[in-house]
């Protein structure tokens, strides 16, 4: 880790004006990610500018919509009781999640923002298009067991690593921003992006703009929820393959859906054309399936990660069968 | 062994209020902090190393590399030192034999501007091309050159083909890494040409005497504290090129240095549990009676040094069978040397046999236990003499009682509940009973306080409890008044601890000295005047008092007795030795790992709903420390059976996974319900208590007994482990 100059902000506006001095400056909150990024010199910023003091850390219950500040702690939104009721989708994400101990430092703007856990992208000595453009993907061809089979490109397989992202984006969310240029919003399913032959960028995020808050409309998804992670052990692992899953059902039938998925692309994937196909669908095994193999549409594998491709149809009939039984 | 046998964990105060001192923790004045620079080719030659920039940073003290090294004398001499700690001779020239092998030593006076000199080491290598991957490299298998590499045979070979039901079949392991908690660590520091050593080690003599050869010094000179250890699983049983590279840089300062391994150096720089393929031939009669098996093992090693470990050995004796061939065979590679991990090659062999015969039991529609109890050695037919104790039998029926060994089905996913499968498994595990010379000086301090010395050191199994429980039982004090000092050079000479031989030769050892010194304090009572006319063998020592067993009015006080003695006469110094009636008997310890699991074959994930894990170890010296020694082994088989494996990119030669997110060890809530249960009966010879040893089979024939439960659950076999979801669910390539 090379020394580096770390500032407080006192105001999301000086914090913004303070990054912009610097080209290589970042913003930490929790750190979880980035103080694990420079000590392997993944990243080198040289000015920090340390966005903790601001008052970004509250979860309002606005009319049709929930704010939640961009410093909130994962733990104190999976936590909330207002959130487990309105939201549980969410709530049961953020449990999924990293371990007790991350869950109480990360922020939800940090776990926005966290990194691919990509063996490639981690370790310096290896080729990676997102950490060095131009240098190669390691993993096609490599060790891929964890990623990638939509919407993937030749220059990057990645996978962006959150549970509470894929909540976020089955649930319509929006993420409020300020930059040097001033405030704007970007749907959630809009923010994180794919590839293409830029995998440096993970996000739309401009430079030096800082998330403020996420917000959630309100929705009628508050019994027949559920997020379903697989992974290779039972707490502290990364999703192989995860489903965000929340019906509104009414007499048996599927009045609405929303399905997303995690660990399967460069972004929260979420699944529209099976959301779609279930609404006014009663509920049975065979819809489920359906649903499931309209999702798988367009997957790709890549030699260690071709389970995915049983793995994520039969976790999607896994995650609705629960939620609609709930 | 009533009253003590159930005693709390003795540092364990120290060590959950962090007052314990580990080896990077000793205050030292004037310490300076160095780290290690690793190649990032796998193999060739060091072109050029740029150390310019590092060493204009401030703060840097040193930059040590092959070029600038002042080499130790030991590196002049002969190479097939194997006794004598890790031979890859660090910065001896510009050879590049692994990923990550040490090029330079940086040293600074701070720790951050020691981690920030670091980034700024450039090196340009000459690449040549590399060989990583066990599988492509066979062709270099080889035999080692030792009588422990000779082939066994008894009676036919390989027999097993010739009989009316025959099973054959391949196993494969991956490479694990120990990687305890505590990272590896030393502070090294000269005084003249005497070299002391703060440094996580599972043998301070070994380390003296490894030290001690590269320096061309006497061990004797070598002064060592390796007192609390975090854990060390076998990697602590070498010297390695760390500990040699810290010494190296403080003779050239003239400073202490303090080298703690980056937790991505402990997946390349101290060793492993390696790659090992493994063939199993399995021969038996319809009615169940094996009358052949073969097992064959080819295993990775470095390219620079031989190991091999007792992979094959179980298949010789733990069954009846009458033709038994075993070959084991190395491949060298471009990696570090392995070295022994916990259960070391018993859990790698059981993991093939154990699976064999459940696969064997199937093929004879037998429950695998019946199959086990019709092949059931009654005598060691390898070394051809009597078992001292066994009571597999024991751990059999108490593990299918515990587990519910009456609900599974032969059938393979016969059984249900919910959406779950359900299978159950067992695997047996073996290690054989070591004792090796030990000495221990116990002596009474004038407060009544029994001192225990011994250089042997703790790395977690609890042998500081075990050595206060048999000291307090054999003096009658409480256990709170005895003092252990242990882990230190210059104490009476300990083992290496390893090899589950720990209680076996130092307990003996406290067991003989507390005894000399009982009888020692006796003799000198008896000739106060209290005792006159009482014969000798009428007196008895407890709890600081000599009395006499016919009129207990008749005491003298320890206490007494010292203020008009010389302090040397209540101590004894002496090193205790297996006797020859111990030769007679072939020494085993007996374990049984019992699985139930969950199976959901859409999802393939796999839970483990009861884990049950029974051994017959001898005398238990204390239920605590040994159920956790227990648990501990059990969950590190867990990890074998379902997780750890230590991934390679094998076009570069490195690592995947060199960190604890991606390598992944169980975690509480992957082991729903777990329990153990000891036989607890004496061996006859084994030692002075009757105790055989528990810290390597307790791994031992759990990640079998995993395969053989998932088997039963889905009618999946998977023989290369770990068992990860992916082997379980179709896999449908679209």
């Amino acid at each position: 880790m090379k020394n580096f100059q770390i500032i407080r902000a006192l105001s999301s506006a000086s914090a913004v004006t303070s990054i912009s001095k610097e080209s290589s400056a970042k913003f930490i909150a929790g750190g979880t990610n980035l103080v694990d990024l420079m000590k392997k010199n993944v990243v080198a910023p040289d000015k920090l500018v340390d966005i903790t003091a601001l008052d970004l850390k509250k979860i309002e219950f606005l009319n049709g919509k929930v704010s939640i500040g961009a410093l909130a702690k994962n733990s104190q939104v999976a936590e909330d009781t207002s959130i487990k009721e309105k939201h549980p989708l969410l709530a049961l994400a953020l449990a999924a999640g990293a371990s007790q101990q991350i869950r109480h430092m990360a922020t939800v703007g940090g776990n926005m923002l966290q990194k691919t856990r990509c063996s490639y992208f981690y370790n310096t000595d290896m080729p990676c298009n997102k950490r060095a453009p131009k240098s190669g993907c390691g993993a096609i061809g490599g060790s891929n067991r964890m990623h990638a089979i939509f919407g993937a490109s030749e220059s990057c397989i990645a996978v962006h690593p959150s549970d509470m992202c894929v909540a976020l984006a089955a649930l319509d969310a929006t993420v409020l921003v300020e930059g040097p240029k001033g405030k704007r919003q970007i749907k959630f399913s809009d923010f994180h992006r794919l590839p293409g032959n830029t995998p440096e960028k993970d996000n739309t995020l401009l430079d030096k703009e800082l998330i403020t808050s996420v917000e959630i409309p309100d929705n009628n998804f508050t019994k027949n929820v559920h997020y379903l992670k697989v992974r290779d052990r039972s707490s502290y692992a990364f999703a192989l393959v995860s489903v965000a899953a929340a019906l509104d059902i009414q007499n048996n039938t599927i009045v609405n859906a929303r399905l997303a998925m995690g660990g399967v692309a460069h972004k929260p994937w979420r699944l529209t054309e099976s959301e779609d196909f279930l609404k006014g669908k009663t509920i049975s095994e065979t819809t489920f399936k359906e649903a499931a193999n309209l999702a798988m549409k367009g997957a790709k594998s890549y030699g260690d990660n071709d389970f995915k491709l049983t793995l994520a149809p039969n976790a999607i009939v896994e995650a609705l069968t629960i939620a609609s039984s709930k | 062994m009533s009253k003590t046998s159930n005693i709390n964990r003795v540092d364990g105060f120290a060590k959950v209020t962090g007052t314990a001192t580990y080896s990077a923790e000793y205050k030292t004045p004037g310490v300076v902090y160095a780290c290690l620079v690793g190649s990032t080719i796998a193999k060739g030659k060091i072109k050029a190393i740029d150390t310019k920039k590092a060493e204009w940073a401030p703060g840097v003290l040193a930059v040590i590399t092959h070029l600038n090294v002042d080499k130790p004398v030991g590196y002049q001499k002969a190479k097939d030192k194997h006794n004598f700690g890790q031979p890859l001779q660090i910065f001896k020239d510009d050879s590049i034999l692994y990923y990550d092998q040490p090029i330079a030593l940086v040293i600074a006076d701070t720790f951050e501007r020691m981690q920030y000199a670091k980034s700024l080491i450039k090196a340009e290598y000459i690449k040549e091309e590399h060989s990583t991957e066990l599988k492509k490299a066979a062709d270099k298998e080889k035999k080692v050159e030792t009588d422990k590499g000779n082939d066994y045979h008894r009676g036919e070979h390989d027999g097993y083909k010739n009989a009316e039901v025959v099973f054959e079949a391949e196993y494969t392991i991956p490479t694990e890494v120990h990687n305890p908690m505590e990272l590896a660590n030393i502070i090294a520091k000269w005084e003249g040409n005497k070299p002391i050593l703060y440094t996580k080690s599972q043998g301070v003599e070994g380390t003296r005497r490894s030290v001690g050869e590269v320096f061309g010094i006497p061990p004797a000179d070598v002064e060592v504290t390796s007192e609390y250890l975090g854990g060390a699983f076998g990697m602590g049983l070498h010297t390695w090129p760390y500990e040699i590279a810290a010494l190296i840089g403080a003779k050239k300062l003239n400073r202490p240095v303090k080298l703690v391994l980056h937790r991505e150096q402990m997946f390349t720089n101290v060793g492993f549990r390696p790659y090992t393929i493994q063939k199993m031939g399995l021969g038996a009669t319809k009615a169940g009676k094996l009358t052949g098996l073969t097992h064959e093992a080819v295993a990775m090693t470095s390219s620079y040094e031989d190991f091999m470990e007792g992979t094959v050995n179980m298949s010789r004796f733990i069954y009846d069978c009458s033709n038994v061939s075993t070959r084991y065979r190395i491949v060298p590679l471009d990696t570090c040397t392995p070295i022994w991990m916990r259960g070391p090659g018993e859990a790698t062999g059981s993991f093939a046999l154990e699976s064999a015969m459940d696969e064997m039991a199937y093929k004879l529609n037998l429950d695998p236990i019946e199959f086990r109890k019709i092949n059931y050695a009654e005598k060691d037919l390898e070394q051809n003499k009597p078992w001292s104790s066994k009571y597999l039998l024991e751990c059999y029926e108490g593990g299918m009682e515990r587990i519910g060994w009456k609900n599974r089905k032969n059938e393979p996913g016969s059984v249900k509940e919910g959406n779950w499968l359900v299978g159950y498994g067992m695997g047996t595990g073996t290690f054989g009973c070591y004792r090796s010379a030990t000495a221990v000086k116990a002596k009474f301090l004038p407060d009544g306080n029994l001192v225990l010395q011994c250089s042997v050191n703790d790395m977690g199994p609890g042998t500081a409890t075990m050595m206060t429980a048999i000291g307090a039982e054999i003096t009658g004090l409480p256990a709170e008044n005895v003092i252990i000092e242990m882990g230190k050079s210059g104490l009476p000479k300990g083992p290496t601890q390893g090899g589950s031989a720990t209680t076996s030769s130092v307990g003996s050892a406290v067991h003989d000295s507390c005894n000399l010194l009982v009888s020692k304090v006796i003799g000198l009572a008896a000739e106060n005047p209290v005792f006159k006319g009482i014969p000798i063998t009428d007196l008895t020592f407890g709890n600081g008092v000599i009395s006499s067993t016919k009129d207990s009015s008749k005491t003298v006080s320890l206490a007494t007795l010292m203020s008009a003695n010389k302090p040397e006469n209540f101590e004894v110094e002496n090193q205790s030795k297996a006797n020859d009636e111990a030769k007679k008997y072939s020494i085993y310890s007996f374990s049984v790992h019992f699985v139930k699991v969950l199976v959901n074959p859409n999802l393939g994930k796999i839970r483990l709903a009861h884990v049950v894990s029974c051994a017959d170890i001898g005398t238990v010296i204390n239920q605590k420390t040994s159920a956790g020694q227990m648990y501990g082994g059990a969950v590190g088989g867990i990890g074998m059976g379902l997780m750890e494996a230590l991934e390679i990119d094998h076009r570069f030669g490195r690592p995947i996974n060199n960190n604890f997110a991606d390598y992944h060890v169980p975690v509480n809530a992957d082991i729903e319900k777990q329990e153990v249960f000891f036989v607890n009966k004496k061996d006859p010879v084994s030692n002075p208590m009757g105790t055989k040893g528990l810290g390597e089979t307790a791994l031992v024939g759990m990640a079998p007994a995993i395969a053989n439960a998932v088997f039963n659950a889905t009618g999946k076999r998977v023989r290369d482990l770990p068992i990860t979801l992916d082997k379980i669910i179709e896999t449908v390539k679209v």
